[in-house]
């Protein structure tokens, strides 16, 4: 207890690096995602052959199995899958972050709403969100695709659409909570504005909750992508991506497998990195999301 | 009158791990409760009164916690049994009446499922399903549960606190222990129900010639319930009296700090409290751990204080009655 | 009797949601890509064309009166004709569904009798290497895309150890003598045809378990993590006090308490299923919904859709119904609540 008093900020960081590295997996998963995270961003730097990421043709090297120079082999028209993987993280992430930047602000404000207004906001905004939530996802992203042109950033608007309900209802359970609190009864009774209460008493509350849950969503959301891609309904050729690259290799199975299975793997990579990192969050901010 | 001892705790250390290193809570319990004994353990809420009423039933688990010592039960240290062996002391020779009857219920089971399951456990043997039905619905009218048939078939979230409690009592109760280990029961409750599980629990213990370890923070209860008393302070004793002794002239700074800190009914005087709070476990004041807060400290108080017997059955663990050595218990 | 009013609630809100999906449904095909009728018969169709089958689907009228034509139609089963089949949408999906319902089925059976005991196993001998294989395992199966275990399986079960075949739903030449059901289980198990139904499980190896990988692992991970919350409740503290075995606290005083949150995500876990069997059967060559979902949704095939995506929805409405029984039936306080509010 001494040393909360002497050095807060070093206990604090002390205790917040204890909680998070406890489990080691975290560590990993922070690792995991830092790394990618620097090779997608130096990508035309770090890879081998940045040309190979969209549409080139190579036939005297194509479908060559992984050794030097292609770490990871060469695609049927002669394009290195290791280069094109970690331009196909761009996309990964690209999609991740407009996806939670779309779905988050919506989920949370409409939360916010529905937690702090009781009555009809409340009835209204959660049997719409009980809707949202009863329809499959994949369902969901598969209608709107149905009726926009299949690519990347319709894609990213269906998941964007069937994304946001999860954080309406996170925070709404938070709010609903939250909004018998001595502060928040204070707040109202020296009469400070709804916007002041839900914005400056509240709203930091709920963030260790959504921030852990948004760094679990960017590993599903990843996951979605990847599969929207991998059934044609995604990113379009030639851009990479890593889930039209397994579809593209599932069509040369077994001979050529490293063009779908590296892929694969790098989809798991990335998936496996923000979990491990959302679960090293939670155990910090000891929120159930 | 020194009834023969049922359970010894000697020299009790226990410790647990967390992020800031091993706090060390029982810093070397001794206690003893005689057969058909009623004795209270009273200290403040963090002392390692419910700590050591977990390792009596070897609840406390490694490799969180670190646990050494004796615990005699019966012409058996408890602590060396195998965890299969314990089982068998468990609910049939030492029963528990938690503190929390919201809590320790099982909530998706009924009332009838969980007394059946201990009451399955009796020592001399398994019952046919209709003598222990008979036996569950006579323990409920034991605790004066009136419609016994009816709490049989009701799940916790349908029965008032008070009922929860006695329904914990009687799954105690229902298998005969030699030793009843009761924390803080009632606590949960309000005063006047808490007042009626108070008498019931006196006049069945009574009634039955049971063995009672009381674990409470409250004197009154102590007052009213037990022969003997332990007074606890930052995971050891401080001072052991019968009862009457311990009130009428409390020896240890902590005891009569304590003591002077309830409000009198008469309502003269001002209750005085004890400046400064529980130490901190991960570094523990050397020798005394109530020194700090003491305000008859002295240099020696840097050692481990004697244990001093300063009357028939009246020990204190105080430099301040050293003046004679006096016999160490072991 | 008052559980009977509990029942009817969950109904009553189960057609809700279903109502909420058609409405849904109805606004994306219908009132987003502009005009059906053009849609229909393409840019080359006549105006006189256009003017027609606007009138025949009801186009020329309100909006609401067009909804209650739409619905009338769902109830009946009538979805109209598929732009892509040429056939009526209706007769597509039972020759297509029952194989996909009958994949997701097994693996669903799959999360349940492999993934909840994992869990229990790694909660009882929590931090044991049991504990850290089962978790290691199962993290591995919730990160990985249900595509990628269906590549990486039939590449080495399939080409590198030959011992399962590569795709398909029966050997070549088996056809169970009836097509009943479609199901391959009922119809050679009703026709006593037991080496169809061998050679069919044979074949579902692969498939179910690519699909249901995630699920296991996602109903250990939950279970486990469920059953570690429980053991720290004072109730089962008090139970081991009670000195009940450590056998019956962990498989009854634990388990119940656990399976009331594992349940629920369970249920919706098994409802993505059907999703994630597009991945998996497209693959496989599985003969289920999932090519025939993709092609309508690239060919515009909007009745198509509203009926995939309406049978989809209706899937996750039932098993989400059956969850919110289950529950009812493990947690006495929900059950015992929702009777005090009915009451």
């Amino acid at each position: 207890m001494n040393a909360v008093a002497v050095a807060p900020a070093r206990e604090h960081l002390r205790r917040t690096w204890y909680a998070f590295s406890r489990n080691g997996g975290s560590v990993v998963g922070l690792g995991i995602v830092v790394a990618i995270v620097l090779l997608t961003t130096f990508a035309p730097w770090l890879t081998p052959f940045p040309r190979h990421a969209r549409a080139f043709t190579d036939f005297e090297h194509a479908g060559l199995p992984p050794g030097r120079p292609y770490a990871l082999g060469t695609d049927t028209i002669g394009r290195d899958i290791f280069t094109r993987v970690v331009f196909g993280y761009r996309f990964s992430l690209l999609l991740g972050v407009v996806v939670l930047t779309a779905a988050v602000p919506t989920g949370v404000l409409l939360g916010l709403l529905a937690g702090y207004y009781r009555g009809w906001p409340e009835t209204v905004i959660m049997r719409i969100t009980d809707i949202f939530l009863s329809i499959p996802p994949l369902a969901l992203a598969l209608a709107i695709m149905a009726v926009l042109q299949p690519n990347l950033q319709n894609a990213m608007l269906a998941v964007s659409a069937m994304w946001w309900p999860w954080y309406t209802r996170l925070v709404y359970g938070l709010v609903s909570s939250l909004r018998t609190e001595g502060y928040v009864q204070a707040a109202q009774i020296v009469g400070a504005s709804p916007a002041h209460i839900l914005l400056r008493e509240i709203l930091p509350n709920c963030l260790p909750a959504v921030l852990t849950k948004m760094t679990l969503d960017m590993a599903f959301v990843i996951l979605i992508g990847s599969s929207l891609s991998f059934l044609g309904l995604g990113v379009q050729p030639p851009d990479p991506d890593l889930g039209t690259m397994v579809a593209d290799g599932a069509k040369y199975m077994p001979d050529l497998w490293w063009i779908s299975v590296f892929p694969g793997l790098a989809i798991l990579v990335v998936v496996l990195g923000f979990s491990l990192l959302g679960d090293g969050l939670r155990d910090v901010f000891g929120v159930e999301v | 009158m020194t009834p023969e001892p049922l359970l010894q705790i000697r020299d009790l250390h226990a410790s647990f791990v967390s992020y800031r290193g091993l706090a060390r809570v029982l810093n070397g319990v001794n206690l003893t409760v005689g057969r058909g004994e009623k004795v209270g353990l009273v200290g403040e809420t963090g002392c390692g009164k419910s700590l050591t009423m977990r390792a009596v039933l070897g609840l406390l688990q490694p490799p969180r916690a670190r646990v050494r010592g004796e615990i005699w039960f019966a012409g058996r240290n408890l602590l060396a049994l195998p965890s299969r062996e314990l089982e068998q002391i468990r609910g049939r020779e030492i029963a528990m009446i938690f503190q929390d009857p919201m809590a320790a219920l099982n909530p998706v089971f009924t009332i009838g499922d969980q007394l059946l399951d201990v009451i399955a456990r009796h020592p001399k043997g398994r019952p046919s399903a209709t003598e222990a039905w008979e036996r569950a619905l006579a323990i409920l009218r034991e605790v004066a549960l009136s419609d016994p048939e009816r709490v049989m078939r009701a799940y916790p979230v349908q029965l008032s606190g008070g009922m929860r409690q006695r329904v914990l009592i009687a799954m105690a109760l229902v298998n005969e222990p030699a030793l009843v280990i009761a924390d803080e029961p009632g606590t949960a409750l309000d005063v006047t129900i808490q007042e009626q599980i108070l008498l019931l629990m006196r006049s069945l213990v009574d009634a039955k010639g049971l063995s009672v370890l009381l674990i409470t923070h409250n004197l009154g209860v102590v007052r009213a319930l037990t022969d003997r008393v332990y007074v606890m302070y930052a995971g050891s004793i401080a001072e052991t009296a019968p009862t009457a002794d311990l009130f009428r002239t409390p020896k240890h700074p902590y005891t009569q700090g304590l003591l002077a800190s309830v409000p009198k009914l008469s309502g003269e005087g001002v209750p005085r409290g004890i400046e400064g709070m529980i130490p901190d476990y991960l570094a523990p004041p050397p020798g005394c751990r109530f020194a700090p807060r003491c305000p008859f400290a002295q240099p020696r108080c840097q050692q481990p204080p004697p244990w001093v017997t300063v009357d028939t059955d009246h020990q204190v663990a105080c430099v301040l009655y050293d003046a004679a050595p006096a016999p160490r218990l072991p | 009797m008052r559980y009977s009013t509990f029942l009817i609630q969950r109904v009553l809100l189960s057609v809700l949601v279903l109502l909420g999906l058609s409405i849904l449904i109805f606004m994306i095909a219908r009132v987003i890509p502009g005009d059906p009728a053009r849609i229909a018969l393409g840019p080359l169709a006549s105006r006189s064309q256009i003017e027609a089958l606007r009138a025949q689907m009801h186009l020329d009228e309100p909006l609401y009166v067009q909804y209650a034509y739409y619905l009338a139609g769902l109830l009946r089963g009538d979805f109209g004709e598929s732009l892509y089949t040429h056939r009526a949408v209706a007769i597509d999906l039972r020759d297509l569904f029952p194989a996909t319902l009958e994949l997701v089925f097994y693996s669903g059976l799959l999360m349940v009798v492999i993934g909840v005991p994992l869990g229990i196993v790694a909660a009882v001998w929590r931090d044991r290497w049991v504990d850290h294989t089962v978790r290691l395992v199962s993290l591995a199966g919730v990160v990985t895309p249900a595509f990628v275990w269906a590549i990486v399986l039939m590449l080495v079960f399939a080409y590198a150890l030959g011992v399962l075949p590569v795709a398909g739903r029966l050997s070549p030449g088996l056809v169970p003598p009836s097509a009943a059901t479609g199901t391959v289980t009922l119809d050679a198990l009703l026709a006593g045809n037991l080496r169809a139904y061998l050679d069919f499980l044979r074949h579902l190896i692969l498939p179910s378990v690519s699909l249901s990988l995630a699920g296991v692992a996602q109903a250990a991970r939950l279970t486990r993590a469920s059953m570690v919350d429980v053991a720290g409740r004072p109730y089962i503290e008090a139970a081991r006090a009670f000195g009940i075995s450590e056998s019956r606290i962990a498989l009854k005083y634990m388990l119940k308490p656990s399976m009331i949150p594992t349940v629920t995500i369970l249920g919706l876990d098994f409802a993505a299923l059907l999703g994630n069997a597009f991945l998996v059967e497209s693959v496989f060559a599985w003969p289920g919904i999932a090519r025939y979902g993709v092609e309508v949704i690239l060919r515009k095939d909007l009745n198509a859709i509203v009926a995939v995506v309406m049978i989809m929805g209706l899937f996750f409405v039932v098993i989400n119904f059956c969850i919110d029984m289950l529950v009812g039936y493990l947690d006495p306080r929900i059950r015992l609540r929702q009777m005090e509010d009915a009451a």
